[in-house]
């Protein structure tokens, strides 16, 4: 295949070739661990840095902490509503933080220049695996927000305004975590394709505007993922009357 | 062969499920717990003393506001009202002083008046006295010229 002239390129891009690590008799995906564990440390030494002395009046990273506290409270309590969202800002933080450096860590740190033995360093959401990971949370989380908090009453939701909605809402639940992962999924891992591909093509200066778009997309990405997080899990814990 | 990678039918692919997905989802749910413990919990205590603090000091504020308004409408009042006694002290000083001008004026005319016509009446008698004797006086002289003048004859 390597003699065909129009085969090599993409080859060069490596889509769907991954480190596999042998634990056990279980297959894992090396490079997204690695990824994911550099992302998971960015963050927890910058919440470690801007936590170890909170004062008052906020100087230096606390300022940062404090704003993101802020902006998750935000979404959370206005997709959760006022009564749920305690529970639930850390999930939705989480999710929000991880995924936002995970995409931002895909788009601007140089992975490429890392050698692998097969596949490529790159954002973690690029793979399907951990998408389909934080979309099936997500479901389990509404599940318990909603029955935690009304009993079997929760299913009440699916008869909701009338028992004609009951298909349609069991459907819902299946499309809600086939959505959430694949937009995430789709978005990531297309913004690194079209990269890749221009920067092979065209190395210099055209790929930038396409970069500054995945920044874009990699923060709406998030964004996304987790207000939709968070109304699915406000839809779950709201009380019909 | 790109549809082979893409889908994955033999080793790897994009839609290659294995053990990475449970792993990540235990991850991520560790990551959870871990950032509520030391970010979201910390964060929010401090935001919320914050709020806390804010409030209670801005309540405070106006509270302390309300009474320095208080006061200063008292101290107003007070300054009126010592501002009227000082003006009726004022005049009452200014009609007592009047009083005691008039009084001391009035006493001194009569006083001037009574004296003046003491002297008039003095000055009446006097005149009377002197025309009387200059009556007697004249009569005697008469008299006594015509007596020389008879006696010269």
């Amino acid at each position: 295949m390597g003699t065909l002239p129009f085969v090599f390129p993409f080859a060069e891009l490596e889509v769907g070739q991954h480190l596999y690590w042998q634990l056990g008799n279980l297959r894992l995906h090396g490079q997204v661990f690695m990824t994911s564990w550099i992302v998971i440390g960015a963050l927890l030494a910058l919440v470690v840095v801007g936590t170890r002395k909170m004062e008052r009046d906020p100087k230096g990273v606390q300022n940062l902490l404090e704003f993101l506290w802020d902006y998750i409270r935000d979404l959370a309590r206005t997709q959760i509503g006022e009564k749920a969202y305690r529970d639930w800002m850390p999930f939705i933080g989480t999710l929000f933080l991880f995924i936002f450096v995970s995409n931002w860590g895909g788009a601007l740190v140089p992975w490429r220049l890392i050698k692998l033995p097969s596949g490529e360093l790159g954002a973690p959401t690029a793979d399907i695996n951990t998408t389909v990971a934080l979309a099936l949370l997500v479901s389990l989380s509404y599940f318990y927000a909603g029955l935690s908090r009304k009993g079997l009453r929760y299913f009440e939701y699916y008869v909701h305004p009338t028992p004609i909605m009951l298909p349609f809402k069991i459907v819902e639940d299946f499309t809600k975590p086939l959505s959430l992962s694949f937009r995430l999924f789709g978005n990531i891992l297309a913004d690194e394709l079209v990269v890749a591909v221009l920067v092979f093509l065209v190395p210099l200066v055209l790929p930038v505007p396409v970069m500054f778009l995945g920044l874009f997309t990699s923060a709406i990405q998030a964004l996304i993922f987790a207000t939709l997080a968070a109304y699915y899990i406000g839809e779950a814990v709201e009380e019909h009357h | 062969m790109i549809s082979l990678l893409l889908l994955g039918a033999t080793e790897g692919g994009l839609f290659d499920f294995d053990a990475t997905l449970p792993l990540m989802a235990v991850q991520v749910v560790l990551l959870t717990f871990i950032l509520n413990a030391l970010f979201f919990r910390p964060v929010g205590r401090v935001v919320e003393e914050r709020e806390d603090y804010v409030t209670t000091t801005r309540a405070e504020a106006k509270q302390k506001l309300a009474q320095v308004e208080k006061l200063e409408a008292e101290l107003r009042d007070q300054l009126k009202e010592a501002r009227q006694t000082a003006q009726k002290l004022i005049n009452d000083a200014e009609q007592d002083s009047d009083k005691l001008y008039r009084e001391a004026l009035a006493l001194a005319t009569s006083e001037a008046n009574a004296s003046r016509e003491k002297a008039r009446r003095e000055i009446d008698s006097q005149r009377e006295t002197a025309l009387t004797q200059l009556k007697i006086d004249s009569q005697k002289l008469g008299d006594l010229i015509v007596q020389r003048l008879l006696a010269a004859k």
